[in-house]
């Protein structure tokens, strides 16, 4: 029995809770966006219109770089610049070796933990597991000093090791559902005599895309996401991620009246590739996040 | 719905002993990172602590003085203070709201596409938020006190009030993660009979009432899963206080991260840095096993 949704008053008032709460949550994006189109001599007289009076790309073109230092000086910046696409790129090549590494070594050791057998696994799962509460500032000075001793300062190879090789979570989460998913046909392979390797790329794995699609958005969005670890390893501009240059660009900002136009228009960069992202993918995104906590 | 520790089969070692190389292989990337990145960092993370190493010149054993340091630093008892002040306020406004907006998703059959609309800040950076926020919240030209003028309410500093920024802090990264809450919850709603709420409904009860009655009880289990996890990354609060506050004015926002941050980094005092983040451990390790604790007591309950 479905019963349709009535119009009544609390049905009313729910609608408009709705309505702003959408907007609460969009409004800050949009106002960015247009903020980064008005020129900083403009911030204070157009500070309300929803569209700028006289729009302009400046911003965008001094914040990559495209104009002149004078020009940037004069539109209200310091000269200072975004090597976008550089950062871009680093931060993509970040979040893909994390989630690729994160993922396939999930997988094995969530694999071994609910299905192979051997004495003591259980308390190795828990003694895992229990890495979990180690808080990362606790980990980082030790991490420092070791990426500092390898000579890893300003490389990929210091920026990306703490994260690669152990994820307690996703395993902790894999198990899960690699617990709930039936062996008969396991067995059956096993049977036929298909491998321990096979079994799990060939069946448990496909069974289990759902909840590697969800694991591998929640931690993409999470890569996406670091500032610590990676501004403290990763100042160089070769390996800089766009967090970290975005959140240089504006301390670096004028004391006496911060560059607003110059961080929207940086901040829209940063903000334009995810939201094309979601527009895309925001059915499968939403959907697959439900697996998280559940079950 | 079982958000719980499900339970391996029974772990017989004589069966299949042909399992521990294949084992040992699958978890040779496990067990590698566990030891450099986790294990080993326990170790130095306590001996650095009793040194008086910074970064530069060999480190020398000082025994204790570190911590007795540490218990008369005001700074790092305010800094706990801000922390739990944080804690509280975001975690605390993120359940209800997450709730609240998750039982609004299926009282309404919200569709995806409004779903990922709510999600959207949770894909977007801390940093970026700070940024933007920063400027959506400005003194001068920022559009909520431009609206707040308008009103004619008082306008507010509310990233450079001592009285309100962490508030502010905390309100903000509620608002890029109650969408992420209202997904985890409205995944557990979900799961709940429809029968329930008929039966409920034939009885006479308000849509109130059957949320006090069937939601909320039959929500527990993934109450305390959300809550457990959205406290660990809690206490984490860094990137939002680095972008937009340095840890002031004054001291109001200077979170236990933040200050272990510029003492060990900033003020290269690692030997320090490492006993604070020795007793954050402690702190959160208690922490989590009295939520385990909990946890576990709401699954005897369910089940």
């Amino acid at each position: 029995m479905k019963n349709k949704p009535r119009i009544t008053v609390s049905r009313l008032i729910e609608r408009i809770v709705l309505v702003f709460l959408l907007l609460i949550t969009v409004f800050p994006f949009f106002w960015m966006l247009r903020t980064a189109f008005v020129a900083n001599a403009n911030i204070f007289s157009d500070s309300m219109s929803l569209i700028p009076k006289e729009p302009t790309i400046v911003n965008f073109k001094r914040v990559l770089g495209l104009s002149t230092t004078e020009e940037s000086l004069a539109a209200g910046g310091n000269g200072q610049q975004l090597d976008f696409f550089l950062y871009l790129g680093n931060s993509l090549l970040f979040t893909a070796v994390v989630v690729a590494c994160q993922v396939t070594f999930s997988a094995l050791a969530a694999y071994t933990f609910s299905r192979l057998r051997f004495r003591g696994r259980d308390a190795l799962f828990t003694v895992f597991l229990s890495g979990m509460m180690i808080p990362p500032i606790f980990s980082m000075l030790p991490n420092f000093a070791l990426v500092r001793s390898l000579g890893w300062i300003d490389s990929f190879a210091g920026i990306l090791a703490p994260y690669l090789l152990i994820t307690p979570f996703a395993i902790f989460f894999l198990r899960q559902f690699f617990l709930g998913i039936s062996r008969e046909v396991e067995e059956a392979a096993r049977i036929d005599g298909a491998g321990r390797f096979q079994i799990l790329t060939r069946i448990v794995l496909p069974m289990a895309s759902g909840p590697l699609t969800t694991l591998a958005i929640i931690q993409a969005v999470g890569a996406w996401n670091e500032y610590m670890w990676p501004q403290l390893v990763g100042r160089d501009d070769s390996v800089k991620l766009l967090n970290v240059a975005v959140a240089a660009f504006a301390k670096s900002s004028p004391n006496s009246q911060p560059d607003w136009a110059g961080l929207m228009a940086a901040a829209s960069l940063q903000v334009i590739p995810m939201l094309i992202l979601l527009i895309i993918f925001g059915k499968k995104i939403v959907s697959s996040l439900g697996f998280s906590g559940v079950k | 719905m079982k958000p719980t520790l499900m339970k391996a089969p029974p772990n017989r070692a004589t069966w299949r002993s042909s399992d521990v190389p294949t084992a040992l292989l699958y978890l040779t990337p496990a067990l590698l990172g566990f030891a450099v990145f986790y294990a080993w960092p326990l170790f130095r993370g306590v001996q650095i602590s009793l040194t008086d190493w910074n970064l530069l010149s060999p480190a020398e054993w000082i025994g204790a003085a570190n911590y007795q340091k540490l218990f008369t630093d005001p700074l790092f008892w305010n800094a706990l203070k801000v922390t739990a002040i944080y804690v509280v306020v975001n975690i605390g406004s993120q359940m209800i709201l997450g709730l609240g907006i998750a039982v609004l998703m299926q009282r309404l059959r919200i569709g995806t596409g409004t779903q990922s609309a709510i999600l959207l800040p949770w894909l977007i950076p801390n940093v970026t938020v700070a940024i933007v926020t920063l400027f959506m919240l400005d003194p001068n030209v920022g559009f909520v006190n431009e609206v707040l003028d308008y009103i004619g309410a008082s306008t507010h500093s509310f990233y450079g009030n001592s009285d309100l920024a962490i508030y502010t802090i905390a309100l903000v990264n509620t608002w890029r993660n109650m969408g992420y809450t209202a997904l985890l919850f409205y995944a557990g709603i979900q799961t709940i009979s429809p029968d329930l709420y008929e039966a409920a409904a034939l009885d006479g009860a308000s849509g109130w009432r059957s949320f006090w009655s069937i939601t909320l009880p039959m929500l527990r289990p993934i109450t305390a899963l959300i809550l457990v996890v959205s406290m660990i990354g809690s206490f984490q609060i860094f990137d939002t206080v680095s972008v937009a506050t340095d840890g002031g004015p004054g001291n109001a926002t200077r979170v236990i991260y933040f200050y272990i941050y510029q003492k060990s980094f900033e003020e290269l005092n690692m030997g320090y840095g490492a006993a604070m983040a020795v007793v954050l451990f402690a702190l959160i390790f208690t922490f989590s096993l009295l939520q385990l604790r909990a946890l576990r007591a709401t699954e005897s309950d369910v089940n």
